[in-house]
């Protein structure tokens, strides 16, 4: 029998081709069966359908904070001072390493002043601005590496405080000083009455 | 095995005999018990058997105390004072597996330290090296999911912190984190996959230490000379040689059962000293421990994760050149898994043919340095980041990093080395028969007065 090249031979093409489609079909397979093995660690239904959340805030004064676990995640709840607020209002933007506001309720990437940062009071804010109610709401997780930092005062600039690796906030949450790189994000959050905030 | 000429098993019986043909299982456990051995191993040779003996206790006293755990945030941390206080031994077991955590990380480090200083890594025996990075990178991984499991403060935390690192990876990284977890934050999803994955890692450790036993076994053991043992004939490798059993097995357990005295006694007498007192408090998500410190054998890694904060100019560098995407957190990160890396590739950054840090004058006192740096790591890890330390931690690990990717590359061109022995006979005699040492007259010379 004569040897047969490879390029000339169809049957040879006709293998190649069964070779390679017997083998894309076994990768695809092999990806079909891994996929729900690998999304079965992803969060569970019961997981997931715990997004909502009403917290009443009647007994917040001013200058005192409320901590509620959300999504396995705690929300502060601070109602600041004015002294607070203006002392957060002199900041000037380009002292801060994260200018962007972090703010769910905002869409896109508006600046991080206190306008941006406060959450506005049942009602709209009536011309005295967001903080005229002195409600800051924010998901109290530090963004470096996931620890509660302290609060009341805590830190260099009288706002919030990181144990674990030293990260300083401000009176509106935003990060001044220390390993995190950006300020304590705002979850979707708004006032349904004088005195509840929705969560979620 | 490893091309050294040696007697092999041969079955003898009618019964060995049947087996042999259908199943060489004696003949491979005879092979692997009797290989010869470097005859000049010193005490730094030890730790082999001391891991492989941690791995086994950690395995029985877990199997154990799976039997009276329970994986739920409810119940875990009273179920773990429920084999403290109610399961016969309990308090024993469950100390045990906790200390022997720390036996484990002990020997691990020194068995790294020992390939480091007599070049180990050094080719034939990359591979060996390459796997034995794989399991310290699982038993890592074990180690830190273990101690989740009691749901303290601590675990808790620490599994916050750790699993944070994850979500710091630019795009994916929060995806990632979440799929890590089973949810928004640390929970009931992970706690049970952390116990599932906690029962499953140490026995692929288990399967690593088998190849890595294969691995050295077919390159041969290396020796504090780093001169290979004689292959050109049986009664030279013989005279290099002893096989492992009976020699170094006996001198294996010695060791080991001089290490279980000290072992037991920390089990018994202070079993929470290498522990964290926030850890006998029950995980609270509401409030984070003053200090999150992590076990002490995370410490050195723990302090490069940390040390690269947003003021030291690489990291300003990095930021600037990648537009933000590789931040500070991204880079702690990077040079953590960076900081492992590098040590998995000595056997190619170390660009020196001797092997053994004996005969390398200049290598000799850096290498004290990066050993003496690792204990600095260690202890700056654990204090505050605040004040000197950040300094501290900054500089020692730029250090880990220049001893891997400047100083042993840069060694092999600029160092001198010392002459080395021609044949691991020469150096056995030379230590055993006082001044006299030509080959050979080892075995007659008479014994020294310390003998």
């Amino acid at each position: 029998m004569n040897p047969v090249s490879h390029a000339e031979d169809p049957s040879g093409e006709r293998r190649d081709f069964l070779y390679y489609a017997t083998a894309g079909f076994g990768a695809i397979a092999a990806g079909a069966a891994a996929w729900p093995l690998v999304n079965s660690m992803n969060p569970s239904a019961d997981t997931r359908a715990a997004s909502q959340m009403r917290v009443d805030v009647s007994g917040v004064s001013e200058g005192t904070q409320l901590t509620v676990l959300f999504l396995g995640k705690p929300i502060f709840i601070r109602r600041a001072t004015p002294d607070e607020i203006e002392a957060a209002q002199a900041v000037e933007l380009g002292e801060l390493p994260d200018q962007i506001a972090r703010n769910e309720n905002i869409s896109g990437d508006v600046e991080a002043t206190v306008e941006n940062r406060f959450l506005p009071p049942f009602g709209g804010d009536e011309g005295g601005g967001a903080a005229a109610g002195g409600w800051l709401v924010m998901q109290g997780v530090c963004t470096h590496l996931g620890c509660v930092p302290l609060g009341d005062g805590a830190g260099d600039f009288g706002g919030w405080f990181c144990p674990c690796h030293g990260s300083h906030y401000d009176t509106a949450g935003r990060i001044r000083r220390g390993p995190a790189p950006e300020n304590l994000p705002i979850p979707a959050a708004e006032f349904i009455d004088d005195t509840t905030i929705l969560l979620g | 095995m490893g091309g050294i000429p040696h007697d092999h098993y041969e079955p003898n019986s009618r019964g060995e005999k049947w087996l042999h043909r259908r199943l060489p299982i004696v003949g491979l456990m005879y092979d692997t018990l009797m290989i010869p051995t470097p005859k000049n191993l010193n005490w730094m040779w030890i730790f082999g058997i001391v891991l492989v003996f941690c791995l086994v206790m950690q395995i029985i006293t877990g199997v154990l105390l799976v039997m009276h755990y329970t994986p739920h945030v409810d119940m875990a941390f009273a179920s773990v004072e429920h084999i403290m206080r109610n399961v016969n031994g309990g308090w024993a077991i469950r100390y045990i597996h906790q200390n022997g955590a720390s036996l484990f990380f002990i020997a691990v480090y020194l068995h790294i330290f020992r390939g480091l200083y007599y070049g180990s890594y050094k080719a034939p025996r990359e591979v060996t090296w390459i796997i034995g990075m794989l399991i310290y990178v699982l038993m890592m991984a074990t180690a830190f999911m273990g101690y989740v499991l009691p749901w303290g403060q601590m675990s808790f935390w620490g599994a916050t912190v750790i699993t944070g690192l994850f979500g710091a990876i630019p795009f994916i990284g929060e995806g990632i984190q979440t799929w890590l977890l089973g949810g928004p934050a640390v929970d009931n999803a992970t706690l049970n996959r952390f116990l599932s994955l906690h029962y499953l890692l140490p026995f692929l450790i288990l399967g690593l230490v088998i190849v890595h036993i294969w691995a050295f076994h077919t390159t041969g053991n290396n020796n504090p000379t780093g001169v290979e043992v004689r292959r050109t004939s049986k009664k030279e490798a013989e005279a290099d040689t002893l096989p492992f059993w009976p020699y170094f097995v006996i001198k294996d357990l010695f060791a080991l059962a001089v290490i279980l005295v000290i072992f037991f006694a920390i089990v018994g007498f202070m079993p929470n000293y290498l522990g964290h007192p926030d850890n006998y408090i029950e995980a609270n998500p509401l409030a984070t421990p003053a200090h999150i410190v992590p076990e002490w054998y995370f410490l050195p890694f723990y302090a490069i994760l940390r040390a690269f904060d947003q003021e030291v100019w690489v990291v300003i560098a990095a930021d600037f050149l990648t537009g933000g995407i590789v931040d500070a957190k991204f880079f702690g990160v990077i040079a953590m898994f960076g900081a492992m890396l590098v040590m998995a590739l000595a056997p190619w950054l170390d660009t020196s043919s001797v092997r053994s840090g004996r005969y390398r004058p200049m290598f000799k006192w850096w290498f004290w340095v990066f050993a003496f740096n690792f204990v600095v790591l260690t202890w700056v890890g654990a204090r505050p980041a605040e004040g000197i330390y950040p300094y501290i931690a900054l500089i020692a690990s730029a250090y880990w990093f220049a001893y891997f990717l400047v100083i042993l590359p840069l060694l092999g061109v600029i160092e001198k080395p010392l002459p080395q022995p021609d044949t691991i006979e020469d150096d056995f005699n030379e230590h055993y028969s006082g001044d006299d040492g030509t080959p050979g007259s080892g075995t007659a010379a008479a014994p020294s007065p310390a003998e």
